[in-house]
């Protein structure tokens, strides 16, 4: 008998399985099917001009910075003053996402812009997240060229776009996002929820910012 | 590591002494009680969500089998492999195996509590492959040769300047005369000193907070940032996961996770909640090239359908320890175990057998904090009552606590009798209490003495306090 099997019979002669277990069945298939969801905390119920100051105050509050800017042509020229005000080399690393690609680089001359994913030398990354999620102030973002997976943890530095309009209430309405972008059941490989900087308790139980992943997380809105 | 939970007594011993241990210890209090608190009473559905998270894992619980089959299709799906392990040397060889087709010389580690348990690191070192912990209390507590003395903060026992001392010692490449008097200048050291490690690394091995079936996915919650560069620049990613870390579906998650970081750090949301589903894909520019999940068993199964099957709703949140004051009197260590504290004192039982086991059950005052506090509503003390009753059963309690009990019993029995002795008992015990009203020592109490004081009685019995309180009443009523 192979291990699965002796783990999954144990499994069912502990709980006294009958031999026909169809109700069973139906019932794993329909809550997989169905997704229902459970108690959604009111502060995330909130009119959509809410939710976006809602997840600006909570993105804040966990350590983040922010800035709101009007459109993705603003980005470039906000990363510039970002990495100029805490005295960063005027160089960014960046996937291939259209609507960070899109908004005009080349305006800022100085700044030298690489592609692809992160090697560990880059101090700073721009991301473009998929969602945001006010409840918490958290940053939903999914792997692949667009976004590598890397920028997200290499970085000392994480800078991250996202749509005023991609910002939810809770994170139930992010997995409707997802689902609908990838299918049911389905997920891109990494998917990552990140609410401010990397941080440590481990030392003493004093909270101190930037363990292993960026020390400082910084967000752009886009209205 | 080796089990010593049968010397509880002389370790906790050990430790009620030991100045260093007694200091850091303080940092249990301060640093997770007040914040859990704070994150709780912010959410007014905290109560309504533990409600819920404690039905969904119920829910699992019942239909384990099935999720897991439903999960294992969705793994394969997604390009992963699942590998099935009834026990914790199964588990070890396979992880093995995996490293060693890799060619792997050295794995790197997040935070783990299931390879702890199997003991992976000593395999995998006794086959020539070097584990590199890499989250800071991990690492720290790797440099030292030590374990775990807390399921979320495994370097709650040391203070900073044991740290730096381990550091000096370990880190030789760098200058001597470095300032590492802060503990920000620690943490900035074992961040560069970790960073090579990634790379460098063949194998990256993670534990999983949950595996979900609906996707096939694996999720852990950290704030350090060392699980996700992990799990995403090594060749390998090696998930190693116990069957009952299941949850149906992402809302099923979502609910946990909103109980899960306000009842561990008194957070909201941890830093990173990553959601890994299978290997690098065509397009991906980075992810590991494998990934495979390790199910663990290791005895869990035969808890189902027994009077510890609630300890399986466990998600490691470790807010039981926070709050015990067995915890924070000896600190973790002291269990002799992988799991300390009160959710050990009932979950290594389970796994190693009440034989080995019997004082942790019993390193409880009974107060119910653990369980005030549980997000998955555990009865933990019903549980160790339970595992006291079996030990009892089996002859394996002490002899002088078997007598004690069986004395107590028979006056017990004998209410008239009990009464009689009390009320001669009472007034003498608070005579000999004298104006201090404390006793600094006892006969046969020196077990309680020694640490602290005992309250002499004021000369009543709690039936003559009783019957009083009536009577005051009756007189107040009419």
């Amino acid at each position: 008998m192979s291990a699965r099997d002796t783990v999954l019979g144990k499994i069912r002669a502990s709980m006294r399985v009958p031999a026909s277990d169809d109700v069973r069945r139906k019932t794993v298939a329909d809550r997989l099917e169905s997704t229902p969801t459970g108690v959604i905390p009111a502060r995330a119920k909130l009119p959509k001009a809410g939710q976006v100051d809602l997840f600006c105050a909570m993105a804040e509050q966990f350590g983040a910075t922010l800035a709101r800017v009007s459109d993705y042509k603003a980005v470039p020229a906000e990363v510039a003053t970002y990495l100029r005000s805490r005295n960063l080399p005027a160089e960014i690393r960046m996937g291939a996402d259209k609507r960070l690609k899109k908004a005009g680089w080349e305006a800022e001359k100085n700044l030298e812009v690489r592609h692809g994913a992160s090697d560990g030398g880059d101090l700073s990354g721009v991301s473009h997240a998929m969602a945001g999620i006010a409840e918490t102030g958290t940053l939903a973002l999914a792997s692949g060229q667009d976004n590598p997976t890397t920028i997200n943890f290499l970085p000392e530095h994480h800078i991250v776009v996202l749509k005023a309009s991609d910002i939810k209430g809770d994170m139930e309405s992010v997995w409707a996002m997802l689902r609908k972008a990838q299918g049911k059941g389905e997920m891109p490989r990494a998917f990552n929820l990140i609410t401010g900087p990397s941080r440590s308790g481990d030392i003493e139980q004093t909270i101190l910012l930037g363990a292993h992943g960026p020390r400082a997380l910084h967000v752009i809105v886009v209205e | 590591m080796e089990l010593t939970a049968n010397k509880f007594k002389a370790n906790a011993s050990r430790a009620l002494v030991d100045a260093q241990l007694q200091k850091a210890l303080g940092n249990v209090e301060k640093g997770f009680i007040g914040k859990r608190q704070m994150a709780a009473d912010a959410l007014p559905e905290f109560d309504a969500l533990r409600d819920n998270a404690r039905d969904i894992k119920n829910h699992v619980l019942a239909h384990l089998d099935l999720y897991l089959e439903e999960y294992e299709r969705k793994v394969l799906a997604a390009g992963g492999h699942v590998h099935w392990a009834e026990t914790a040397e199964d588990a070890r060889r396979i992880v093995l195996e995996i490293c060693k087709k890799a060619n792997a010389r050295t794995v790197t580690k997040g935070k783990s509590m299931i390879t702890e348990e199997i003991a992976l690191n000593d395999h995998l070192s006794a086959n020539g492959i070097e584990p590199v912990e890499t989250d800071l209390g991990e690492y720290i507590i790797q440099l030292r040769g030590e374990h775990p003395s807390h399921i979320i903060a495994p370097a709650v026992h040391l203070n900073k300047e044991q740290v730096e001392g381990d550091f000096r010692r370990v880190h030789t490449h760098l200058p001597a005369g470095r300032d590492l008097s802060e503990p920000v200048s620690l943490l900035s050291e074992a961040r560069e000193v970790l960073r090579q490690r990634y790379f460098a690394a063949d194998v990256g091995i993670t534990g999983a907070n949950f595996l979900i079936a609906e996707t096939g996915t694996s999720v852990i919650v950290t704030n350090e940032g060392n699980g996700d560069l992990t799990q995403t620049l090594g060749k390998v990613h090696v998930v190693v996961a116990s069957i009952e870390k299941i949850v149906p579906t992402l809302e099923d998650t979502s609910q946990i996770l909103r109980v899960l970081a306000r009842s561990a750090t008194g957070q909201d949301m941890s830093v990173y909640t990553t959601f890994s589903t299978g290997p690098k894909r065509q397009e991906d520019p980075d992810g590991p090239d494998e990934y495979h999940v390790v199910l663990l068993d290791n005895g869990r199964s035969a808890m189902l359908g027994t009077e510890y099957q609630d300890m399986l709703r466990c998600i490691r949140c470790g807010a039981c320890m926070n709050h015990c004051p067995v915890y924070h009197a000896v600190g973790g260590h002291a269990y002799g175990s992988v799991y300390p504290g009160p959710m050990g004192a009932v979950l290594t039982p389970s796994l190693n057998g009440i034989d080995e086991t019997g004082q942790l059950p019993n390193a409880s005052t009974f107060c119910g904090r653990c369980e005030s506090v549980c997000p998955m509503r555990i009865p933990l003390p019903k549980m160790m009552r339970h595992w006291r009753e079996r030990e009892f059963e089996r002859n394996l309690t002490p002899a002088v606590a078997r007598y004690g009990l069986k004395a107590w019993a028979f006056f017990a029995k004998r209410p008239k009798l009990y009464r009689l002795a009390a009320s001669f008992g009472m007034p003498l015990l608070s005579l000999f209490g004298g104006t201090s009203r404390r006793f600094r020592s006892l006969p046969f109490a020196g077990g309680w003495t020694r640490h602290r004081d005992l309250p002499a009685p004021e000369g009543r019995t709690f039936l003559q306090a009783w019957a009083q309180r009536e009577a005051l009443k009756q007189e107040a009523g009419q």
